[in-house]
């Protein structure tokens, strides 16, 4: 059995659902198995209606749980999660999934500027293209999306796995640390310190198990791979801003 | 004929003075600017300055030992459900995990605890040792967000925004590879020994406007329970703070150019931002402006060192000060000697190394610090002692608390947030105008109406 509970953010403010997801719905999910604590009826979906662009909507979860946000979101959404998967059922503002620490966030349309930025852990999947600075700051986990990125995408990304099953834009992964992106179509430019390096066989299963990890169509075989060249590790005073 | 030695006029350039010829020299020889720790050198108009006219005829003073003069101070009451409550005016300012060493980290949260006030984290992240030494604990949320995490969010008592900080406003920041320990590394999921760059701006917001937003989000996400600070270098103060107000934040913090760092370019340290003196009547006017002075809270740091300081930003209307240079030196940064537990310890040759001295040490950017605060060395980090170094600051923030209440009651104050611009003049021209109060024995405020 799967209990569901609906809310309207046309009848109620974004803080009192959060307040709800955060203070009453762990009470109410097993958080390991979705299994309710208090009946035998768990309580595993969330329905969000008319969010209306509102910001902030289903940040900073930390609970096993399925919230499904019927239209287009605001900034900022699922922000922090933990362990929920957060669908939206349009598009979003600015920064979905930022700081994300585990769980799975899913944009079933386009993705403003930096989605998943400094996210931590998780998988993000943004199905319509997403902007600019996606992926900015990553700290790990995986970022895959589906149509193009904008420029400046994983901009000092540390850690995790970025594909963009689309074209990038300028400057992708500027000043890259220990990230790797992956590129099913056009790239309009690498930034600083980053560089294309061969696909060895294990880059094309990585690609083809979080393709089917993301439930995103693609041919792992035609993906290119970018990673950090390494040179700005430490600073070189020589370079005279030639990066 | 040549002037015997002694009769040879010598004239040194006041344009290029000998500080001047080392700076050339420098950059010959080396092709790279100068990164340093620590806060401005340069001499600059201070609250040395100004001086309080304290109680005579037309005042009525209270009696400087028996009579209570409460130092009891909250802030964040705008938004938050829970306030944050202090017994003194005086925070300890953020400093990261990294460029401090986890001791020194400790002893700053056991002492400030001990006299009932915060301490914040630093770029980096929370460590368990601080969370668990510090009563109160301010987790800041920087453009980096290197370990910042919900968990630790949600067990912060406050949570600061930082937008820049005094010594290097717009310039992000820096941790050379000698402090990328493998702790340090791992709390920021970076290479070990890598010189780590600190970005300069946020990674998920940009202009005030999305500022407004991430408030709103951090609020969420703590259910509106405890206070947001946006902190800032001070530059165009009266016109940030103002933003920063419209954006939501509940604490207002300023840090004036004399602030310190753990390592930046000495050209930011003496060349960007105002002084201390001359920003926080701009941000108190910024309030006035906005009918917020009370509502949002006005934390003013930079160059604070004795309770004078602080009892004459309070008087100009700041609500509490914040500590850095001062808190690491009361841990014994720039001592001779360190204390083993037992024993002074000589470690003049260590500075010496650095070649620098006791007294003139700006090297906490080299990660080898002499007294075993600004290091990630596991030997050097051994020669401060959290629970001795604690007693030191203890001791200090004590004095500083002693001095504000001392002062309040000569100026016939029951509580030290009773100190006014009234109570201040100024000595020089320069500061008259900088602080708007008049210059001594005179009614002109420079600048004024
Ligand atoms: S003594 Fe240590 S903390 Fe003080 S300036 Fe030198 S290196 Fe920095």
């Amino acid at each position: 059995m799967t209990a569901s509970r609906d809310f309207d953010l046309a009848e109620m403010s974004v803080r009192e659902l959060n307040e709800f997801l955060h203070r009453e719905l762990p009470e109410l999910v097993d958080v390991s198995q979705g299994a309710s604590i208090h009946d035998d009826d768990p309580l595993t979906r969330i329905n969000v209606f008319n969010p209306n662009g509102g910001h902030s909507i289903a940040a900073g979860l930390d609970c096993a749980v399925e919230v499904e946000i019927h239209g287009h979101a605001g900034y900022f959404i699922a922000g922090m999660n933990k362990q929920a998967r957060v669908t939206v059922h349009g598009n979003v503002g600015w920064s979905v999934a930022e700081n994300m620490m585990s769980g799975e966030v899913r944009v079933k349309g386009h993705a403003s500027e930096s989605a998943a930025a400094s996210m931590h852990g998780g998988l993000a999947v943004i199905e319509g293209d997403a902007s600019s600075r996606c992926g900015i700051s990553l700290k790990g986990g995986r970022v895959v999306v589906a149509g193009n990125v904008g420029h400046f995408s994983a901009f000092m990304a540390q850690a995790g796995t970025m594909i963009v099953c689309g074209d990038a834009g300028a400057n992708l992964g500027d000043s890259l640390y220990e990230a790797v992106i992956y590129v099913g179509g056009k790239i309009h430019g690498l930034g600083a310190d980053a560089r294309e390096e061969p696909m060895e066989t294990s880059d094309v299963e990585a690609v083809r198990s979080l393709l089917s990890e993301a439930d995103v169509e693609g041919d792992p075989e035609t993906f290119r791979r970018v990673a950090s060249a390494r040179s700005l590790y430490h600073w070189n005073a020589d370079a005279h801003q030639e990066y | 004929m040549n002037a015997h030695p002694q009769q040879r006029h010598l004239e040194e350039s006041a344009s290029f003075d000998a500080g001047v010829l080392e700076y050339i020299r420098q950059a010959t020889q080396c092709g790279l600017y100068e990164i340093r720790g620590m806060g401005a050198k340069r001499r600059l108009p201070t609250f040395d300055d100004l001086v309080f006219l304290t109680a005579s005829a037309s005042r009525y003073p209270l009696e400087g030992y028996r009579e209570q003069c409460s130092s009891r101070t909250v802030l964040g009451t705008r938004f938050a459900e829970r306030p944050i409550e202090l017994e003194i005016p005086v925070t300890i300012a953020g400093m990261s995990f990294g460029s401090l060493s986890a001791s020194a980290k400790d002893a700053l949260g056991r002492a400030a605890s001990e006299m009932g006030t915060s301490t914040t984290t630093g770029d980096g992240g929370m460590t368990p040792e601080e969370r668990r030494s510090s009563k109160t604990l301010v987790y800041q949320c920087l453009p980096s967000r290197y370990g910042f995490n919900p968990d630790d969010l949600r067990q912060a008592d406050a949570v600061e925004i930082v937008i820049g900080q005094g010594a290097k406003p717009g310039g992000g920041g820096m941790l050379l590879g000698q402090k990328v320990s493998p702790r340090v590394a791992g709390m920021r999921t970076l290479p070990e020994g890598i010189d780590q760059r600190s970005a300069c701006r946020h990674p998920d917001w940009t202009g005030p406007d999305d500022l407004a937003i991430k408030i709103q989000e951090l609020r969420e996400i703590t259910d509106w329970e405890i206070p947001v600070y946006v902190k800032m270098g001070a530059t165009r103060v009266f016109d940030d703070v103002k933003l920063a107000v419209k954006a939501g934040a509940d604490v207002v913090v300023i840090d004036g150019m004399q602030g310190g760092t753990a390592a930046t370019q000495h050209i930011y340290i003496e060349h960007a931002g105002i002084p201390t003196l001359a920003a926080l009547p701009q941000a108190v006017a910024a309030l006035e402006e906005m009918d917020m002075l009370g509502e949002v809270g006005l934390i003013i740091s930079g160059g604070i060192r004795t309770g004078a300081d602080v009892a004459k930003a309070l008087a100009l209307g700041a609500d509490a000060v914040s500590i850095g240079q001062a808190a690491l030196i009361a841990l014994g940064c720039n001592n001779r000697c360190h204390h083993d537990g037992n024993d002074w310890v000589d470690v003049d040759d260590d500075y010496g190394q650095l070649e620098t001295a006791p007294g003139f040490c700006h090297h906490c950017h080299s990660g080898r610090c002499p007294v075993g605060i600004a290091t990630q060395d596991p030997d050097l980090e051994r020669r401060l002692l959290p629970e001795v170094a604690a007693a030191w600051v203890k001791n200090y923030l004590q004095v500083l608390a002693m001095e504000v209440t001392t002062m309040a009651r000569a100026c016939g104050k029951s509580d030290v947030h009773h100190l006014e611009r009234e109570d201040l003049v100024a000595l020089t021209v320069e500061s008259a105008a900088m602080a708007g109060v008049p210059l001594a024995g005179t009614s002109w405020i420079p600048g004024a109406d």
